[in-house]
């Protein structure tokens, strides 16, 4: 899995607000075909650090290679042009509207007619996608034409994660996606970042619930104030270790399973 | 991979087409059939009270009576879209009609120069207060209640110390006083017929070549037979009195249009999305403040030209156009035809039912010589209680776990 050269790789990176030092010299790593979790506790700075990736916030300091090229993550319509999709916890969906609207919503695809404005939408070509879609990555919805508001968390977090893959994205950042979900609703979000892993994707999963994090992740990622505080192979180490990690309850201490302290590099 | 999910879908997948239509028609997102039985209802009432009601000629003026109140309430529809409203659509419906009458008649301007004017004013006064709404952030209410107030004081301005403007020019005054022989009113309902029955079969045909036949052709060729039955009705019932009207036309013409925009364009699809979850929108590449900025200039552009058919169906523009219970009627009209308060939900033809639901009324109560006290408070009641069944439609629609 390791083999092949990082998809994104980050150097250093640090961010403050104000006094608050939200990431400190981090160094970061995702590869092709690669789940990492970032664990951490409230604060840890994952969402922060989720959000520089993603272009929101710029790194005080830090350098950024996205296919060993480096790059400067501008803004979030840059993060979008190199190939990072984001699925934020809060879904983004339009209960209003059906799938089909919400998986091409701000892409939609026009067909023909009479002038610019008023070119008709191609609904039949965006639904014939649509399907193709959901049926690549085994989302069962009862149909794309009925409202997203009518869908259960589980389907709806999964249109939220196909519709961040319609611009055909190298690496997909999920904040939170198990969050308020049930046991089998989680499950179907475990299994698509699986095929989305089996796609070649880099994925980053931000999750608060380990048993989560270990049944998809390669990798575990654990922020601590901001810090690295560990970065463990999944089948290498334990819930307790990673949980002393998250907790500082092991700080100085290496866990077995640690395969990338700094003396590695 | 198999889950448990999967093995229970929610009910709503189980429905066969014929279910899930009797549910949406309860539920109110079929809200056009409901308004269609409470149209029926209520003409029933009048008709049982007074039989003129249903002549060919009181319904030919019902549908003149509505035509001003109509056009502003398509703009209405597209605010309320957003979730947002528009208190200024009645006194900027006045000041419009004013700028185009005082041109026209004060100033010896070419009556289509004066209408463009006219429709012009509204277009800018809407683009300015969205612009003030959606770049400097205060709420559409309270922007478009200085409007109400600010256009209607610009009303009596432009109007000067005369207070009315008699408009005898017969293009202005033909806008609502012309009407089409036998034969072309006939040629003009089936052209409407052919159009909508071809839009909509070949809409199907290329979903069944798509491979996508889900939708059942049932309800198609259902919505069809009612708007082929309504226009063949409503063109008979215009011939037996002067004919098919030009401002029926226009008011058709533009809902027909606005409908079109709403349903099948990227434009209206962002609409769609801003009423539904602005944070969604935003984040999906929306435009949010371009959006609501044309929402609000075509809003002012409605009222205009509702407000110039309003002048040219009583021949006058006076201090009190624009004024009285219009606003509130045109915001009504497409809330009773089912377009949601809350955003994101709504058709324009909300707009022309509920325009037909408060003009039959108030037609109806004038008919029967109630007074305006009675009428109001009629006018009042009917909107209650539509606005109770929305808000019960959305209850259920939460019950059932859609918001």
């Amino acid at each position: 899995m390791n083999s092949n050269a990082p998809l994104l790789q980050l150097k250093g990176v640090s961010k403050r607000f104000g006094p608050v030092q939200a990431l400190n010299d981090i160094d970061f790593e995702v590869r092709p075909g690669e789940v990492v979790g970032l664990v951490g506790d409230n604060g840890a700075g994952k969402s922060t650090l989720v959000k520089t990736i993603a272009g929101i916030y710029s790194p005080d300091e830090g350098e950024f290679y996205f296919d060993g090229q480096p790059v400067s993550i501008t803004g979030p319509k840059a993060a979008v042009a190199l190939g990072i999709a984001t699925v934020y916890q809060d879904l983004a969906l339009c209960d209003n509207l059906d799938t089909v609207a919400n998986l091409f919503l701000g892409q939609e695809e026009i067909a023909g007619g009479v002038g610019e404005v008023l070119r008709q939408l191609d609904e039949v070509d965006m639904e014939h996608r649509s399907h193709e879609l959901l049926d690549q990555l085994s989302v069962t919805i009862p149909s794309v034409r009925s409202e997203v508001g009518t869908l259960s968390g589980g389907q709806r977090q999964q249109v939220a994660v196909a519709r961040s893959l319609l611009g055909e994205p190298k690496l997909v950042l999920l904040d939170e996606p198990t969050a308020a979900l049930g046991v089998s609703q989680t499950a179907q979000v475990l299994a698509l970042i699986t095929r989305l892993k089996e796609r070649g994707l880099g994925v980053v999963v931000i999750s608060h619930n380990l048993a989560d994090v270990f049944q998809v992740v390669d990798r575990i990622f654990v922020l601590r104030l901001g810090s690295r505080a560990g970065d463990f192979d999944a089948d290498q180490t334990t819930q307790e270790h990673v949980v002393g990690a998250i907790t500082g309850a092991q700080f100085g201490d290496k866990p077995a399973g640690e395969n990338r302290s700094e003396g590695d590099r | 991979m198999s889950t448990p999910e999967q093995a229970a879908p929610p009910p709503v997948a189980v429905e066969s087409p014929r279910a899930d239509f009797m549910r949406r028609f309860l539920s109110g997102d079929l809200g056009f059939l409901r308004v269609l039985i409470i149209l029926v209802v209520i003409w029933a009432i009048f008709y049982s009270q007074n039989d003129r009601f249903l002549s060919a000629q009181n319904l030919t003026n019902l549908v003149l009576q509505i035509t001003a109140i109509g056009l502003i309430s398509v703009g209405v529809v597209l605010v309320l879209l957003l979730g947002e409203i528009d208190l200024s659509v009645g006194a900027v419906s006045g000041l419009c009609a004013a700028i185009m009458a005082v041109l026209q008649v004060k100033h010896g301007w070419d009556p289509y120069l004066a209408i463009a004017a006219g429709i012009g004013a509204g277009t800018l006064i809407g683009a300015l207060q969205g612009s003030i709404f959606a770049y400097i952030g205060v709420p559409a209410f309270v922007v478009t209640l200085a409007g109400l107030l600010a256009w209607q004081g610009a009303l009596l301005y432009v109007l000067g110390d005369t207070g009315t403007v008699n408009i005898t020019n017969g293009k202005i005054v033909g806008l609502a006083n012309t009407f089409y022989s036998t034969s072309t009113s006939w040629i003009i309902g089936v052209v409407v017929i052919v159009l909508y029955a071809g839009v909509n079969l070949w809409g199907y045909r290329r979903r069944v070549a798509a491979g996508l036949a889900d939708q059942a052709f049932g309800p198609i060729l259902f919505r069809i037979v009612v708007v082929a039955g309504a226009v063949v009705a409503a063109i008979a019932i215009f011939n037996q009195d002067r004919g098919l009207p030009l401002a029926a036309l226009i008011l058709g013409g533009f809902v027909a249009g606005f409908q079109y925009v709403i349903s099948r364009t990227k434009y209206g699809r962002h609409i769609f999305a801003v009423g539904g979850n602005i944070e969604a929108a935003r984040r999906a590449g929306i435009n949010i403040a371009t959006i609501r900025v044309t929402v609000f200039a075509l809003a002012g552009t409605m009222a205009a030209i509702g407000g110039i058919m309003g002048a040219s169906r009583l021949l006058a523009v006076n201090q009190s156009s624009g004024g009285s219970d219009l606003l509130l009627l045109a915001i009504a009209g497409p809330v009773v035809a089912g377009t949601s308060l809350f955003g994101g939900r709504g058709t324009v033809w909300s707009a022309l039912l509920g325009a037909l639901v408060i003009g039959s009324i108030s037609n109806g109560m004038d008919l029967l010589n109630y007074q305006s006290s009675v009428k109001f408070m009629v006018t009042g009641g009917v909107l209650l209680v539509a606005v109770i069944i929305d808000a019960l439609a959305r209850r259920q629609r939460q019950a059932q776990g859609r918001v």
